[in-house]
């Protein structure tokens, strides 16, 4: 129950923005420069502004919402298809009695769109024709029927204002008071649909296996699905246009999806995002009134999509390259203390520091990268450099022990455990000493009945000797997962 | 309503284009079958790998790459236009590429965002520098192909050749038959059996972006002439017809130019009647040829399907024992 809520909250916030933003006013818009136009936009002063941003808010709202459910079940070209194929529903709507009327064009064209959808799957079931064949070849004769019918009506001595073109690519400025209102009804029961039958709708989504077996009635949930679907992306081709609709449903989810693995936040990410492509989209076009409004939708949409690919914060690419290279970095400098810490156990643990120039020999390489590479120790407070000799720090001396018994316990475990000859554990332990936690340390330990033997005949660092003088620091614990 | 459909005059329809007005429609058929014929050739082996909505995706995102061509070189050249479109193509694969290989977004979303977003970008392009640009927004979704006879002619010497879009696109007809003709056995193999393919020494990736290559240079040729969205149409449309009523690839490819021939001559006889757009009738003729061949196509057609069925119920019907055409139409279907 709390879970519907932390969805609903949310979802009823946006919601009621928009109804807020209807209340009367009347004044039309007339030319001014584009300064004046920001101002107007964001103080609401027009009727008609109000209208495109509420328009844009639901359609954002809804389309989101829904989208998410598209997205993560594989179903993105579908939506694609049913928004070219709605087309020729709108004309034919507009043609019941010669008017734009919202209600005969929404019932129009989600009967084309089902039409539409159901011929896909007839076209799959019942000839060889591959699914991708069907969508592309309904989406494009259904376009092409639309068009036909469209440039007949505008033949027509009424038809040349019938603005029907403004549906291929959306005019939000055209949306008027009953576009807003059906837009609104449209939200509610998405949303309304989405709370009531979230469980379903989950389950059907992620494991429809698991959905028949446990006696949901999957088909009905698809074809709800569709229905709420296709009346959404009807609503919103006013303001963004049969074409590039398909985007205002994928993009949005797409980017939430990035951001995130649980369902209930990717519906209310996704609505969120939608809603804040909306605005955007709505706000260039009214700056810029000779653009259409479909366009700016999706540049705002894809933005959003392109901000989440590069600075999400887990799948993001500028994360994932940071933390290749900051682990690249911390694995560097583990190798060094490792170095250190075998020429000091080569000198019998006489002397507390090391020269430069045994850690050169040790490591085989110059002077200059065995410096830089001390000062990458300095900098993290694993080490002193004086002069020509590095001591460890207390934390230095204990991550060094700790990655040399993780080399070395690992050796032994593959050896006596794997069966794997002792000659050729090096290679893999040597990768593995630095992801080793805590936990599997102490398994292993136990296993191998605190040896303090490696198969080479070095001594094991103890817990003790580890811990022996320093407490937990932190590049141990927060770094280690 | 009575407005909407002239009245049927079979003289009008059926006879004056290909008698009075030949010096128009003549161009304008043979345009249509090039466009078509051209389309359905590359389309077939995409809809044989699988890919046919990369057409979808291609023919979107060519615009903005057009536009730029426009605006950069100030010319409508071929050069430039293939140039463009060329480019438009290659950034849309490693976009699709990138956004499906390096997220977790599946290639289905990872299409539809890369071409939503280049085709919304070309379509600002075109709105904002209208004027520069020889191209209006809706032209970009269905084309004009009844412009195409007043394009000036390209002559050899005393010989007319014909509009230059349709020269444009007669010579991308040809080039795509003798591609496909040259390397039809190394299309066939890598299209049907990418792993035997890959053992005879073809290379998968050569292939695949010289077919990307093809379907580039194909739509940017078709793009004034049918726009974005019907060239999906010209792509499938031949193709699928084709594989309903036979399995033959070569006989696919015969059935598509004779699809793409009577969906020119049905097409310009719809348009002319209903009086709309010319190239939205040809693609809504070609998708009722379609709708035939799923109806009566002998093998696999519905009414085949019914019958397959209904025998199969009745009861003096061979019991217990299945034809191979029985075992063979079952595992088709579940496949």
């Amino acid at each position: 129950m709390t879970r519907i809520w932390r969805i609903l909250g949310p979802v009823l916030f946006l919601l009621l923005i928009p109804s807020a933003l209807r209340a009367a006013g009347v004044r039309d818009l007339v030319e001014t420069n584009w300064l004046e136009q920001i101002g107007r936009f964001f103080t609401f002063r027009d009727v008609a502004v109000r209208y495109v941003l509420a328009g844009s808010i639901l359609l954002g709202l809804s389309c989101g919402l829904l989208g998410s459910f598209i997205v993560v079940r594989k179903m993105a070209l579908v939506g694609d298809t049913l928004s070219h194929a709605v087309l020729p529903g709108v004309a034919l709507g507009f043609l019941w009695n010669m008017t734009k009327d919202p209600l005969t064009i929404l019932i129009g064209a989600t009967i084309a769109g089902l039409v539409g959808t159901s011929l896909v799957s007839a076209i799959t079931q019942t000839t060889r024709l591959k699914e991708d064949t069907a969508l592309g070849l309904v989406l494009a004769s259904f376009f092409a029927a639309g068009i036909c019918l469209i440039t007949m009506i505008q033949r027509l001595p009424t038809g040349n204002k019938s603005g029907l073109d403004k549906f291929l690519f959306g005019q939000a400025a055209a949306l008027g008071a009953d576009d807003v209102t059906l837009m609104a009804i449209v939200a509610v029961v998405a949303v309304g649909s989405v709370i009531a039958f979230y469980k379903e709708l989950l389950a059907t989504s992620f494991d429809p296996g698991f959905a028949r077996a446990s006696g949901l009635p999957a088909d009905w949930i698809h074809h709800g699905l569709m229905l709420v679907l296709t009346a959404s992306l009807v609503v919103a081709l006013q303001a963004v246009g049969v074409v590039l609709v398909s985007a205002m449903l994928i993009t949005p989810a797409a980017a939430a999806y990035l951001l995130t693995d649980r369902l209930h936040r990717l519906v209310v990410l996704a609505a969120f995002f939608g809603v804040l492509a909306g605005v955007a989209g709505a706000f260039l076009s009214f700056v810029g009134p000779s653009l259409p409004t479909g366009p700016l939708m999706v540049v705002g949409a894809s933005t959003v999509f392109a901000a989440a690919f590069l600075f999400g914060p887990r799948h993001g690419v500028l994360a994932r390259w940071w933390r290749q290279r900051s682990g690249m970095a911390r694995t560097q400098r583990e190798n060094t203390l490792k170095s250190m810490f075998h020429v000091i156990e080569t000198n019998g643990f006489r002397a507390e520091g090391v020269t430069l120039t045994e850690l050169a020999l040790r490591r085989r390489e110059t002077m200059e990268d065995v410096q830089r590479l001390g000062k990458k120790l300095a900098r993290h407070g694993l080490a002193t450099v004086t002069s020509d000799v590095l001591y460890f720090t207390p934390a230095g001396r204990q991550r060094a022990s700790e990655i040399v018994r993780n080399h070395r316990l690992w050796e032994l475990y593959l050896t006596n455990s794997a069966n794997i000859a002792a000659d050729h554990v090096h290679e893999d332990a040597e990768k593995i000493e630095h992801i080793l936690g805590e936990s599997v340390v102490r398994e292993l330990e136990r296993k191998l009945g605190y040896a303090t033997v490696d198969p080479h005949g070095k001594s094991i660092p103890t817990p003790r000797a580890i811990h022996g003088d320093a407490g937990l620091v932190d590049e141990t614990k927060g770094r280690r997962k | 309503m009575s407005q909407l459909i002239p009245p049927f005059d079979a003289h009008a329809v059926l006879v004056a284009p290909w008698t009075e007005n030949v010096s128009l429609f003549g161009w304008i058929a043979a345009m249509g079958f090039c466009v078509a014929s051209a389309c359905g050739l590359v389309g077939n082996y995409l809809m044989l790998r699988r890919m046919a909505l990369m057409g979808d995706a291609v023919s979107h995102s060519i615009l903005p790459g057009l536009v730029v061509a426009f605006l950069v070189s100030g010319s409508r050249g071929t050069v430039p236009m293939f140039i463009g479109a060329l480019s438009a193509g290659a950034i849309t694969t490693v976009l699709i590429e990138t956004i499906h290989k390096r997220t977790r977004v599946k290639q289905d979303a990872a299409i539809g965002i890369a071409f939503s977003t280049l085709f919304a970008i070309g379509v600002i392009l075109t709105v904002t520098y209208a004027g520069q640009v020889d191209l209006d927004a809706e032209c970009v979704l269905y084309g004009e192909i009844a412009f195409v006879p007043l394009e000036p002619m390209v002559r050899l010497g005393s010989l007319v050749l014909g509009p230059e879009p349709f020269f444009r696109m007669a010579s991308v007809l040809l080039g795509v038959a003798v591609l496909v003709a040259a390397f039809y056995k190394e299309l066939l193999v890598s299209s049907f059996d990418p792993g035997l393919a890959k053992s005879l020494g073809i290379n998968p990736s050569i292939m695949h972006y010289g077919l990307m290559a093809a379907l580039s240079v194909v739509v940017v040729s078709a793009f004034e002439s049918v726009g974005a969205i019907l060239v999906i149409a010209m792509l499938i449309l031949p193709g699928a017809t084709a594989s309903l009523l036979t399995t033959r690839l070569p006989l696919v490819h015969g059935l598509s130019l004779v699809h793409a021939a009577l969906s020119s001559w049905l097409g310009i006889a719809l348009g002319v009647w209903l009086d709309c757009s010319l190239a939205a009738a040809m693609v809504v003729a070609g998708a009722g040829l379609f709708a035939l061949a799923w109806i009566f196509s002998p093998r696999e057609g519905l009414i085949a399907r019914w019958r397959s069925h209904h025998e199969k119920l009745t009861p003096h019907s061979s019991q217990g024992i299945v034809s191979r055409d029985e075992v063979e139409r079952s595992s088709l279907r579940s496949t």
